[in-house]
């Protein structure tokens, strides 16, 4: 069963100055979140397939508007982060089910390759409800570089019958890097670790 | 023009489709955009009088501005339908500094959007542009909020029609918020764009289609 999208929303966050310090080029994340009906809302189910279907539908979504809204080709996004925030008549492995099973494959095609673990988040939550997303490097998630989030929210979502989900994309990793640990231009991107 | 006094330090772009609210789904979704941008406010932690000149220093921003927002909602400038504008002023600087943005941020998106009048004018306080009595784009106000806040605090940006202010179908609200900003002393400016009415408006009063008299207001 298809998504039952409400919204569809796509910001894009450019740093041009931290710390008083101009970033050339500027570092970018763009956020894509669709507001969704809640097929399992006010009721248990041990099945939760059609929110496995809405997962994989929304990867490719939410992962195609953040590319396209940064203006890149898909092998030029860097890093990546996803996450849920569940209406109230909702309960959290309904944000699993969307989130861990299938939204990663279209998710990596989007932004090319991914060999890394999607970070990600999720919680229960009311009308404008802000979640964190973790953000990774998308093909070795020891970069420490990339390590950083970007703050979700939709004022008037979800509704208790609803659920946000959210996808981060970048084309660069933190404003001003500078604790070490691994870079971005040593890592080999085969185990998704280094 | 002082381009001393600009620093922009991030600039946050978002862009809404809303195919229903729990009625009939639109044929075609209504699209929100806002465009947030945060500046170092050069007057922040003490009073300056004249502050007249940031005026002129930010009309290329505004401009710029505009032009990034129609980008990012990737319509026709002939699809917006109403606009609005906004400023959340860190915790060191004081409310008349959010007034410094009505002319540069208001005039860029009714230039934008068709508008012919003399933008110099209405900078100075003199409104040359007398009501056309013809249709034309962009003759309404721009509405707008403000406020002081601190990091991330949101500011509701009011949206109304471009041509005729009293567009029942038109009136809305846009809440518009950038986490992280604005610090004491920054500025965030804010241009906020919808491609139409409510997605359910049905409360009747004046409609887009019967404006007729093209004095900006009805």
């Amino acid at each position: 069963m298809a998504a039952k999208i409400r919204k569809l929303i796509v910001e894009v966050d450019e740093t041009r100055i931290e710390a008083g310090k101009t970033i050339a080029p500027p570092t970018r994340k763009a956020l894509a979140m669709a507001v969704i009906e809640n097929p399992y809302a006010g009721r248990y189910s041990d099945n939760l397939d059609e929110l496995i279907a809405i997962g994989e539908e929304l990867g490719g979504l939410l992962g195609d508007r953040c590319v396209q809204a940064l203006g890149i080709a898909p092998g030029a996004a860097q890093s990546y982060g996803k996450a849920a925030i569940v209406g109230e008549a909702g309960e959290l492995e309904h944000a699993a089910a969307i989130l861990h099973p299938k939204l990663g494959a279209p998710l990596r095609k989007a932004v090319e390759k991914g060999a890394a673990l999607v970070p990600s988040a999720k919680k229960r939550g009311g009308l404008g409800t802000a979640i964190d997303v973790p953000l990774g490097h998308k093909d070795a998630a020891f970069v420490r570089s990339h390590f950083d989030a970007m703050e979700a929210r939709v004022s008037d979502a979800p509704r208790a019958n609803e659920i946000v989900v959210a996808v981060v994309v970048t084309d660069s990793g933190r404003p001003l890097p500078r604790i070490g640990g691994l870079q971005a231009s040593e890592i080999k991107g085969e185990d998704g670790l280094r | 023009m002082n381009l001393d006094m600009i620093t922009i330090r991030r600039i946050v772009t978002h862009v809404e489709d809303i195919h229903h609210e729990f009625g009939p789904p639109a044929g075609t979704p209504l699209r929100r955009g806002a465009i947030a941008a945060v500046l170092t406010n050069p007057f922040a932690g003490r009073y300056v009088d004249e502050i007249v000149p940031m005026m002129d220093a930010l009309q290329p921003v505004g401009i710029d501005m505009a032009q990034r927002l129609r980008a990012a909602m990737d319509v026709p400038v002939e699809r917006i339908e109403s606009y609005g504008k906004g400023a959340i002023v860190g915790a060191a600087g004081e409310l008349e500094h959010g007034a410094l943005w009505h002319v540069p941020g208001g005039y860029a998106m009714r230039e934008l959007l068709g508008w012919k009048g003399d933008r110099n004018a209405y900078a100075q306080g003199k409104a040359s542009a007398a009501p056309t009595g013809q249709p034309g784009n962009a003759l309404a106000i721009v509405p707008s909020t403000k406020k002081v806040g601190g990091p991330g605090t949101a500011l509701d940006v009011p949206l109304t029609h471009i041509n005729a202010a009293y567009v029942r179908s038109h009136f809305d609200a846009m809440e518009v918020r950038v986490p992280g900003a604005p610090a004491a002393d920054e500025i965030v400016f804010i241009l906020v764009m919808s491609t139409g009415a409510r997605v359910h408006a049905r409360v009747g009063g004046l409609k887009a289609a019967d404006i007729a008299q093209w004095n900006g207001l009805r």
